[in-house]
């Protein structure tokens, strides 16, 4: 379903965090453009 | 001899609701917004409101964690009136006081007080059983309000109580950006922190100050100047200040996990018969106030972000009386694992308990990240402490051990609600020793298992997370 798209993924420590999306964008076909983490404590 | 001891732990607060103003998120949004500090000022607790505050009583052990999940929320509207402010395991400081020490520990004359500021500051430090003389001659005379006007004209960040300026604090250096006022009032707020932890640790426990051999600084915040930045030393910092006079110290940096790897590193030192005794120490993070006041002023609520936190804690070789960190159980999050809170969770809990042949069930209690949630939910940042009981109960659920329906079970038997201030590595895990060291003294409980994350990624060097956890157990050669 990502065929063809950048997508810019954006995590976050207590839940899923960058490199996660990152791989699951990549297995659907996109291209991830931009991987990081955020933490919010 | 068996595993080293935690003989015990302190925990301090200094309410500095003047210095919000100067936490990174307020620092960042106030240019953008000339209406903000006013809201923010206006927003802001009193002493008495941030003593009262109960997950604050809790902090400092004069309430059980748990007795949050019975008390009415918003917490903050239900205050624990006529608290004391000392605790078991320390105190909160009124921001005067708090002040008064930051220029005892200033040995640089960076600070600069009023005349009439030095001497309200030294009247309200002079009965505390902290104060030394030597401390109120250093707090000196003060300064003019000229001077003070023409330190800031160029360029010292003024320093307000209740609203009024009183003083300020220099630039360390002409040109290093290490050095500047502001990041100077961050490290001597760590610095200060940290001292009153280690004092109240010491004033509480049966060990004498010249015993410490070592000290371990577990603090976010890195000292250094411009060719050497995060360089440290802080803990040496702390420990003189502390009277320590035996010891040396160094730094251990982690983020938030910090505190496990500093632990982990000071129950090894003893263990391998290198020192005796050992005291880690965390102090505030002066950048994290006000961190969450855009979630707190859209939800009418005080700034809960206004109070600077401290830790100590004695670790030593075992006396067989106090409960002892197994060294063989400790729990770490490698490179070769996924940064997935699965995975960390898996690495930290599942794995070392499954390797000593422990169940999820024989852990009493699990002190996870105590961030307490009534600062991080209404700015959208959620229930940490919460989101980590369901996720280790769920191993308890793979493994058959656990119906999925028992997961809110689990939380209220093996977990605790959040009450730590949400300064950093101070809410990793540790808030709970003291009330773990006294439980498995008085025979309530066995073992508890002490987890911190770390967010490497934030500095930009990698990816990764990090992670780290051990368990505190009964003491096996007790004779009591």
């Amino acid at each position: 379903m990502f065929e063809g798209k950048k997508v810019m993924c954006i995590g976050e420590r207590d839940g899923i965090p960058g490199p996660a999306i990152e791989k699951i964008i990549e297995s659907a076909g996109g291209k991830s453009i931009l991987s990081l983490t955020q933490c919010f404590v | 001899m068996g595993y080293p001891v935690v003989q015990g732990a302190s925990y301090i607060l200094a309410h500095a609701p003047d210095l919000v103003q100067y936490g990174s998120k307020p620092r960042r949004e106030i240019p953008k917004d000339p209406e903000l500090l006013e809201k923010i000022q206006s927003s802001l607790r009193d002493f008495t409101a941030a003593k009262d505050y109960p997950p604050h009583q809790v902090f400092l052990g004069n309430r059980e964690p748990e007795e949050l999940w019975e008390m009415e929320q918003p917490w903050y509207e239900n205050a624990l009136q006529n608290s004391p402010r000392k605790g078991k395991w320390g105190e909160i400081f009124p921001e005067e006081e708090f002040y008064g020490w930051l220029k005892i520990a200033d040995q640089f004359d960076l600070i600069h007080y009023t005349k009439e500021a030095t001497e309200k500051i030294r009247a309200a430090l002079s009965d505390h059983s902290l104060v030394e003389p030597e401390d109120l001659e250093s707090l000196g005379e003060g300064d003019s309000e000229d001077q003070i006007k023409n330190f800031i004209s160029q360029g010292a960040l003024e320093l307000y109580l209740k609203g009024d300026l009183i003083g300020c604090i220099r630039d360390g250096h002409d040109e290093d950006k290490n050095l500047t006022a502001d990041i100077l009032l961050e490290n001597l707020s760590v610095k200060t922190t940290g001292f009153l932890a280690v004092k109240s640790l010491l004033e509480n426990i049966d060990q004498k100050e010249e015993d410490i051999a070592f000290v371990i600084n577990c603090g976010e915040e890195g000292v250094g100047d411009r060719y050497q930045r995060g360089a440290g030393n802080l803990a040496k910092a702390i420990a003189e200040m502390g009277g320590l006079e035996n010891s040396t110290g160094a730094d251990v940096k982690a983020f938030c996990n910090a505190p496990m790897h500093a632990s982990v590193i000071a129950a090894s030192l003893i263990d391998s018969g290198v020192f005796d005794h050992i005291v880690l120490v965390g102090g505030a993070s002066m950048a994290k106030l006000g961190m969450k006041m855009q979630g707190h002023l859209e939800n009418d609520m005080p700034i809960m972000e206004d109070v600077l936190a401290g830790t100590a804690v004695l670790f030593s070789k075992d006396d067989q009386v106090n409960p002892q960190i197994r060294l063989d159980t400790i729990g770490k999050h490698d490179v070769k694992m996924a940064s997935s809170q699965q995975a960390i969770l898996s690495a930290l809990v599942d794995k070392p308990l499954q390797n000593n042949g422990l169940t999820i069930f024989d852990v009493d209690k699990y002190s996870s990240e105590l961030h307490n949630p009534e600062i991080t939910v209404p700015a959208g940042s959620g229930n940490v402490p919460h989101n980590n009981y369901r996720l280790i109960g769920s191993f308890a659920v793979k493994h058959g051990l656990l119906d999925v329906d028992e997961l809110d079970e689990f939380e209220k038997k093996y977990g605790m609600p959040g009450f730590s201030p949400t300064q950093g590595h101070i809410a990793s895990a540790l808030p709970f020793l003291g009330f773990a060291r006294e439980r498995i003294l008085k025979g309530e409980m066995t073992r508890t298992l002490f987890l911190g994350k770390g967010s490497l990624f934030l500095a930009k060097m990698t990816k990764t997370s990090d992670g780290m956890s051990f368990i505190l157990e009964e003491n096996s050669n007790s004779t009591q």
